[in-house]
């Protein structure tokens, strides 16, 4: 039973939400709300689940001395400094009101190290490109001049250098052209691929094919 | 240059140590934020489009703003949602906020007060614009707006039920909502919105993408997708064909200086490599 309750739940669930996607009609309209919103109530659990697992990991980490210990205490410190500013120095006000400490957290500290983060990868890009971008062989090769044509057409350069040229062989317009013909049409097949996965994966898992999702042998 | 001497060069063009790459990045990043310069940015018909579907837009029309990104993705994603917020005032749009990550809605909040600064003019809260949150659940929460958006956000991002709102007076679900706005920077996002919302219940929908997600989202440009702000150029565009210049524009001196570096660090690499394997290929023959 431990493994037939689950597997009939997610069964029901899965054929019920392919019904009423197509029959929008009671009962499966109100059937696909209550999933939805169950869906929506086991999701924020596994926030807090998420967080204890986060705890439990970095503190395994700090007990048996890893190599990488003190980043595993710095994230306890900065996941609890956080909680705690938001739950108890509020002031009386909603922890996400303007003004409060944890609202200036997450101005002041928060948001400059996460867009830091991501602005470090402007300097990984460039590096990578310049030891990637190589007409080593003939797919490296169109690659290469795909990502010369759209990064240049995506800054005002590419048509300052190609502005005497007729129109259509703007750096702007090449560049858009790479990205509505070959991207479109690159995306759209690996999308097609995919969506072919995700149903046969869909269905192996609602006739209970597929069992891998609920653990053990 | 002696023969030895040249093929010494170009060897080392090809091990440029990446402390330099990254010191020249540095610079052609930092140095246009000091500079006044006012590059002329020509717009795509991806863009025009989403203007054009707003402008067609009755005065006054609702809109649901859905913010689904981090401060990761701030400097693309920011300023269109500054943009917007500001042709929102300037339309009278009644804006409805919510996030699909739990960072968005904070996004929106601080977005606001820069667009109300450069509009000169305020959104009355409750009155023309609203947030109404995050909510975990992922493409399920757009689903379950299709039936009901009041049931689905019975409260506010402040914590007041949504029923006191006169903005949300009316509102059952996407019947109700005249243009999706959708920021995205991954999962759940545009595509999300695409595959439950457009397809499904039919709503118009224009999106802002990192300039890596971009990419992904276009093959649904026409029909699924009434236009599409890719990256800073994308939102540099928008600022311009709104009339509403912000960051995004300023930023692109950056970015167009970037790009320049990064181009002729490529083609520094690749005639490196062609003059030493010309070199080696003499040799072994």
């Amino acid at each position: 039973m431990k493994r037939e309750i689950p597997m009939i739940i997610a069964g029901t669930v899965g054929i019920v939400l392919i019904i009423q996607y197509f029959i929008p009609a009671e009962p499966f309209g109100t059937l696909n709300d209550v999933f939805s919103d169950w869906f929506s109530i086991i999701q924020a659990s596994a926030i807090w689940l998420g967080a204890l697992n986060l705890i439990k990991v970095s503190g395994d980490k700090i007990y048996r001395r890893h190599k990488d210990w003190p980043y595993a205490a710095i994230i306890i410190v900065s996941f609890l400094v956080m909680v705690i500013i938001g739950f108890f120095f509020s002031g009386g006000r909603r922890f996400l009101d303007p003004g409060t400490p944890f609202s200036q957290m997450y101005d002041y500290v928060y948001s400059p190290l996460t867009a830091m983060m991501f602005a470090l990868l402007a300097f990984f890009v460039a590096s990578a490109s310049y030891r990637a971008f190589r007409a080593r062989t003939r797919e490296a090769t169109v690659l290469l001049l795909a990502a010369f044509f759209v990064m240049l057409g995506r800054v005002p350069l590419g048509d300052m250098l190609t502005g005497w040229l007729p129109r259509w062989l703007h750096m702007s317009e090449v560049a858009s052209w790479i990205m509505n013909i070959p991207n479109i049409a690159g995306q759209r097949a690996i999308m097609i691929g995919i969506a072919l996965g995700t149903v046969s994966t869909s269905l192996r898992l609602i006739l209970g094919i597929e069992r891998s999702y609920l653990g053990g042998e | 240059m002696a023969g030895p001497n040249r093929a010494d060069f170009w060897n080392s063009m090809m091990k440029i140590d990446r402390r330099i790459i990254f010191l020249f990045i540095f610079v052609a990043i930092s140095v246009p934020m000091f500079l006044q310069i006012q590059l002329k940015i020509p717009t795509s018909p991806e863009v025009e489009s989403l203007v054009a579907t707003l402008d067609k837009l009755p005065d006054g029309a609702r809109v649901l703003v859905s913010l689904d990104y981090d401060p990761g993705s701030e400097p693309e994603l920011q300023p269109m949602a500054e943009t917007f917020f500001g042709y929102a005032l300037k339309r009278k749009f009644k804006v409805i906020v919510i996030g699909l990550w739990p960072q968005g809605p904070i996004q929106a909040e601080r977005a606001k007060p820069i667009a109300e600064t450069q509009a000169g003019r305020q959104f009355e809260y409750g009155i023309d614009y609203v947030n109404l949150g995050y909510q975990a659940g992922n493409e399920l929460v757009i689903q379950r707006m299709g039936s009901s958006i009041p049931q689905t956000f019975p409260v506010d991002y402040f914590g007041k039920p949504i029923t006191e709102f006169p903005i949300m007076q009316g509102v059952t679900n996407f019947s109700n909502i005249d243009y999706v706005f959708n920021l995205s920077a991954g999962y759940p996002g545009t595509v999300e919105w695409v595959l439950f919302a457009v397809d499904r219940f039919n709503i118009v929908l224009g999106a802002g993408n990192t300039a890596v997600q971009a990419p992904q989202v276009y093959p649904y440009l026409g029909k699924q997708l009434k236009g599409i702000l890719g990256g800073m150029k994308g939102g540099a565009e928008f600022e311009i064909l709104t009339g509403l210049p912000g960051r995004a524009v300023k930023y692109m001196t950056g970015q167009t200086f970037a790009h320049t570096i990064i181009v002729l660090f490529i083609i520094i690499a690749n005639i490196a490599y062609f003059t030493t394997r010309k070199k080696e290929q003499g040799g072994l023959s």
